[in-house]
């Protein structure tokens, strides 16, 4: 066996354990650790975390709302992403730089900067939107957004858009022009040209963007904490109050490895049907 | 009047004029290529026969019916691209049934003609494969029998053969002559390749700069060219005392223009010669018989009988 390649990557390897490993070790030993109001934290074994956070609803109805707002989230960025994407793809310069920019721009403002700017336009009677739909008799109470599931997702919908929007655009760049023309000279119109020549070949494209984009709101942290605040928790935000609030780091370290594992387990899976599926078609 | 006419058609992109007035009639049945160096017009024209492109003027006609004002997807047209333009997620036999699908043909009538046209084609074993998992030459079949499968008026061919390597293109010629002749339907190559047209072809249509310079048989068109354009794209010539003549009409003889063997390529099946006379380079192919030829540095006789 050569033992070179292995030599040389052993720094890499080292920072990696060192960053990632051990942490993530720790962190699930953390899990089996107990804790008291006044004991703190006693290194011992056992499983008395790992009984509450499934005994107790709470945690499921946490975990259901962290993976009900992603997969929301998800769907309508795969909705809207797609097609700004195929729209993007066919203008022609300079807009499409100029729209590319208008796309990625929620990526280049501080996510709590854009949160509470959301916020301003539809927190209680004195949000921008809200007053101005209330003056014009349109509804006659200010539309609910902060500290609702649909604030945060219409703010995580703005913010993860970005990527969908990117992974769904390198996809369609690889589509020869021709074929579009292709289809139309059998016959097919607009419609049936969107509908069976290139969504399918844009296909791959939104289900890579929707792993990274599932992965980014299931984990997001800054806008639930922003718009959920403490009565509406998501997974990471939960996690977050037990480890700097409550400081019972084992009970929010059980929360974080499930996380994690979840997350784990639907990416990689999703990733193996994508390349099962698509491995024949597009080599 | 013919059962394909182009009728002064024109397209002009700005200032530049792409296709200058070009008249063409086309007959049922017949195999026209439209031949030229790129930018001479020949894919504008055949894009505007497909309907991807709006010409600036003139009219075309189908069978006397105003094809101008029938959308593209309504022309009822098969067309073979120069990148194949096969659908990619779709198997070969989704392929070839898409047009037929399109035109609303039952299922069960869909499969005997998807199996005829890719028998036809020789790829009825293949019909289960994806675009990606054939040769240049099989997916380059496929686009043929997805054009032919819904028995087009036109066939319209796009420089079909160019992205193959000399000899499957050759191959492909003579395979893609008998399917036409076998089906019968009425075909318009464009192409860039000489030989392709020529072999091809019962006319071609000779393109340069927008407008057509002859129109005719292969074989007239290379023996009386009626321009030095036509003359010098078909083929090698030489202008020899204000004369156009082929290197293969010319032969070493006892007397005539005199001159001495520049150069001596052996290609074969023939011998390629560049002899420095009187009247400037003038070049010869001599048919590879085995006999002994004249060496580089010969002094020579050149012969040649007008035509």
């Amino acid at each position: 066996m050569k033992t070179t390649p292995y030599l040389l990557s052993l720094p890499a390897l080292l920072l990696f354990a060192g960053v990632v490993v051990i942490p993530l070790a720790m962190t699930v030993i953390l899990t089996f650790h107990d804790w008291g109001q006044y004991k703190g934290i006693e290194p011992v074994f056992i499983l008395k975390n790992w009984r509450e956070v499934f005994g107790d609803p709470y945690y499921g109805e946490m975990f259901g709302r962290t993976f009900r707002i992603a997969l929301i989230v998800t769907v309508l960025t795969a909705l809207f992403g797609a097609p700004e994407a195929y729209i993007l793809n066919r203008m022609k310069s300079p807009w499409r730089g100029i729209f590319l920019l208008v796309i990625l721009g929620p990526l280049l403002i501080s996510v709590v900067a854009r949160t509470l700017g959301w916020a301003l336009l539809f927190g209680g009677n004195s949000g921008l939107v809200n007053k101005t739909l209330m003056s014009l008799g349109l509804i006659s109470g200010p539309l609910p957004f902060m500290f609702t599931e649909t604030g945060m997702v219409v703010a995580l919908v703005h913010v993860l858009m970005p990527y969908m929007v990117l992974s769904v655009w390198a996809a369609l760049q690889r589509l020869d022009p021709q074929v579009e023309n292709a289809a139309v000279a059998l016959g097919a119109g607009s419609l049936t040209v969107l509908r069976r020549i290139v969504l399918p070949q844009a296909m791959p494209g939104i289900l890579s963007g929707a792993v990274i984009v599932f992965a980014l709101a299931a984990s997001a942290f800054a806008t639930p904490a922003i718009i959920g605040g403490r009565r509406l928790k998501v997974a990471s935000t939960l996690v977050y109050d037990e480890f700097l609030n409550t400081l019972n780091w084992p009970l929010g370290a059980v929360v974080a490895v499930l996380l994690l594992a979840a997350l784990a387990f639907i990416v990689i899976g999703a990733n193996r049907l994508v390349e099962r599926r698509y491995a024949q078609v597009f080599g | 009047m013919a059962f394909l006419a182009l009728d002064n058609l024109t397209k002009s992109f700005g200032s530049h004029v792409a296709v200058d007035r070009l008249t063409l009639g086309v007959e049922k049945g017949e195999f026209v290529s439209l031949l030229g160096p790129s930018g001479c017009g020949k894919t504008t024209t055949l894009q505007m026969i497909a309907g991807f492109v709006e010409p600036s003027g003139g009219a075309i006609t189908l069978e006397g019916r105003n094809l101008l004002t029938v959308k593209p997807a309504k022309r009822g047209l098969g067309i073979v691209f120069q990148s194949y333009a096969l659908f990619p997620h779709m198997t070969v036999a989704q392929n070839v049934s898409f047009g037929l699908e399109m035109q609303g043909v039952a299922a069960a009538e869909r499969t005997k003609r998807v199996g005829e046209t890719l028998d036809l084609v020789g790829l009825g074993q293949f019909a289960g494969r994806f675009p990606r998992q054939l040769s240049g030459g099989q997916q380059q079949r496929v686009a043929l029998a997805r054009a032919l499968v819904i028995r087009p008026q036109i066939l319209l061919l796009d420089e079909p053969l160019s992205n193959l390597d000399a000899k499957l293109r050759e191959e492909m010629q003579i395979e893609l002559r008998q399917i036409q002749r076998t089906v019968g339907t009425t075909t318009i190559l464009v192409t860039h390749d000489q030989g392709e047209a020529m072999a091809l072809s019962d006319r071609i249509v000779v393109m340069n700069k927008g407008h057509a310079e002859q129109i005719g048989p292969p074989h007239e068109a290379y023996e009386r060219p009626a321009t030095p354009f036509v003359a010098s794209f078909l083929g090698k010539t030489n202008l020899v005392k204000g004369a156009s003549v082929r290197p293969e009409r010319i032969s070493f003889a006892a007397t005539g223009l005199a001159g001495t063997v520049k150069t001596r390529i052996f290609q074969g099946n023939h011998w390629l010669y560049q002899v420095d006379t009187a009247d400037g380079l003038v070049t010869v192919i001599r048919q590879n018989t085995g006999e002994a030829m004249p060496e580089e540095g010969a002094s020579v006789h050149l012969a040649w009988s007008a035509s």
